[in-house]
C-alpha cells in the first residue's frame, strides 16, 4: 500500500567495505546487471540474417537509432562516442522498460544513479573538450557576435548554465521515473482499497483500474522518452566538446 | 555501518506504524549511495566493454554485409540486364539484316521472272504476228482469185446476154473492157 516502498534498496548480500562504508549487492545492483544482460542478449544472441527477424530488427534499430541521434546532433566526429552513448541509452532504456513491470525496481528512480550518469557525461565533455580543443574550449562560454558591454553577463550565464547541466540532466530523468511510478502505485492502491469495500467499491474500482491501465501505457512512453531525452542531451553536450564555438 | 541497509528498511517500516517520525525517502538514503555507485560502475563498464568490443562491431558487420549483398545483387542484376539489352539489340540488328536480304532476294526474283515473262510474251507475239500475216495473205489471194472468177462469170454472162439480144457474138475484148468499167464504177 505504501507507494514509496517500491523504491527501497534491499541488501541481498555484502560484497565488502570501502572506508568503513558497506558495499552491498542490492536489488538495484541486480536490476543494473539485468539491464546489462538483456542488452547483451539483444545485441549478441540475435540472428545475423540478411532478412532480420523481430529481435534482430530491434537490435539493428537500436544501433541505427543511437547512431543517427549522434550523427544528427554531434556530427561524424561524435561517432567515437558511439559505444559510450549507446551504453547509456541501452542501460537507461532497458532498465526503465523493465521497471514498468509490476513488482520490479527502477534503477533510474534513484537520484544517485541518474546523477552518476549525468556527471559521467559532464566530466567526459569537460575532459574531452579540453583535450581536443585546449583553451579554445572556453569559447563555449563566449558566444560570438555579442556586444562587449553585456559580454561579462552573457559569459556568467553561460558558465552557470554549463555547470547546472548535470543537475537538470539527472533530475529530469529521476523525477519523471519517480513521479510516474508513485502515481501508478497510488492509483493501483485505490483499486485494492475500493475493491475491499464490498460490491459498491468493486464498481467504484473500475475507474482507477482503467486509469492504471492508461497510466501504464503513458509510463511506457515516458520510460522510453526520458531515456531518449537523456541520450540526446548527452549527444548535445558531447557536440559542445567537439565543436565549442557557437 | 554494516547494518545501514537494514536500519533504513526498519525506519521505513516504522514510519508506517506510528506515522510521526519521518523516515528518509529511499532515493535520498545516503548510506545506499556507495553500493549503488559501485554496482553502477561495474554494470556500466561491463556494458561499455560489451558494446564497444562485441555488440556494436557485430551489428555493424551484419548491416554492412547486408548492404554489400544488396549492392552486389543490384550490380549483378544491372549486368544481366545490360547483357539482355545487348542480346536484344543484336537480335534486332540480325532481324533487320535478314529482312533487307529477304526483300533483296524478292526483288531480284520478281525482276528475273518479269524479264522471262516479257521475253516469252514477245516471242509469242512475234509468232502470232507471223501467223496473222500469213492468214491475211491467204485471205487476199483467195479474194483476188474470187474476184477474177467473178469477172469471168460477168463477161460470159454479158456475152450471152448480147448474143441473145443481137444474135451476134460481141468482141471478147470489148466485153471485158465494159465489165471492167462497170465493176470500177
Amino acid at each position: 500500500m505504501d507507494p514509496i516502498h517500491q523504491f527501497n534498496i534491499e541488501k541481498i548480500f555484502t560484497i565488502g567495505h570501502i572506508g568503513g562504508q558497506e558495499i552491498a549487492f542490492t536489488n538495484s545492483s541486480a536490476y543494473m546487471l539485468l539491464a546489462v544482460v538483456l542488452t547483451s542478449l539483444l545485441m549478441l544472441a540475435t540472428g545475423r540474417k540478411l532478412v532480420p527477424g523481430r529481435m534482430q530488427s530491434i537490435a539493428e534499430i537500436s544501433y541505427e537509432f543511437v547512431a543517427d541521434t549522434i550523427r544528427t546532433t554531434a556530427g561524424k566526429d561524435g561517432m567515437k562516442f558511439f559505444p559510450f552513448v549507446f551504453s547509456i541509452f541501452m542501460l537507461v532504456t532497458v532498465s526503465n522498460l523493465v521497471g514498468i513491470i509490476p513488482y520490479t525496481f527502477t534503477i533510474s528512480s534513484h537520484i544517485i544513479v541518474t546523477a552518476a550518469l549525468a556527471f559521467l557525461v559532464f566530466f567526459t565533455v569537460l575532459i574531452y573538450g579540453f583535450y581536443r580543443n585546449g583553451l579554445r574550449f572556453f569559447k563555449l562560454f563566449v558566444p560570438s557576435g555579442i556586444p562587449v558591454v553585456i559580454l561579462p553577463l552573457v559569459v556568467a550565464i553561460e558558465v552557470i548554465s554549463f555547470l547546472s547541466r548535470p543537475v537538470s540532466h539527472s533530475v529530469r530523468l529521476f523525477a519523471n521515473m519517480l513521479a510516474g511510478h508513485i502515481t501508478l502505485k497510488v492509483f493501483a492502491s485505490f483499486v485494492t482499497m475500493l475493491g475491499a469495500m464490498g460490491i459498491v467499491g468493486v464498481f467504484g474500482a473500475v475507474l482507477p483500474l482503467a486509469l492504471v491501465v492508461a497510466l501504464t501505457a503513458l509510463e511506457l512512453l515516458v520510460a522510453f522518452l526520458q531515456a531518449y531525452v537523456f541520450t540526446i542531451l548527452t549527444c548535445i553536450y558531447i557536440n559542445d566538446a567537439i565543436h565549442p564555438g557557437h | 555501518m554494516a547494518e545501514s541497509h537494514g536500519n533504513a528498511q526498519g525506519a521505513t517500516a516504522h514510519t508506517e506504524a506510528d506515522g510521526g517520525h519521518k523516515a528518509p525517502f529511499p532515493p535520498f538514503q545516503k548510506d545506499t549511495f556507495a553500493s549503488q555507485l559501485v554496482s553502477l560502475t561495474i554494470a556500466f563498464v561491463a556494458l561499455y566493454l560489451i558494446s564497444s568490443r562485441l555488440a556494436l562491431p557485430r551489428v555493424r558487420k551484419t548491416i554492412d554485409d547486408r548492404q554489400n549483398t544488396i549492392e552486389g545483387d543490384l550490380a549483378e542484376a544491372q549486368k544481366l540486364r545490360d547483357q539482355s539489352d545487348a542480346a536484344l539489340k543484336a537480335y534486332e540488328a540480325d532481324l533487320a539484316a535478314a529482312r533487307t536480304r529477304a526483300q533483296a532476294i524478292g526483288n531480284e526474283t520478281r525482276e528475273r521472272l518479269n524479264a522471262a515473262a516479257d521475253t516469252e510474251r514477245k516471242a509469242l507475239e512475234a509468232q502470232l504476228s507471223v501467223k496473222l500475216a500469213d492468214a491475211e495473205k491467204a485471205i487476199a489471194s483467195t479474194r483476188s482469185a474470187a474476184m477474177s472468177n467473178v469477172r469471168g462469170i460477168a463477161s460470159d454472162a454479158a456475152t450471152a446476154i448480147v448474143q441473145q439480144l443481137t444474135g451476134a457474138t460481141p468482141d471478147k475484148s470489148l466485153v471485158d473492157n465494159a465489165v471492167e468499167a462497170s465493176m470500177k464504177g
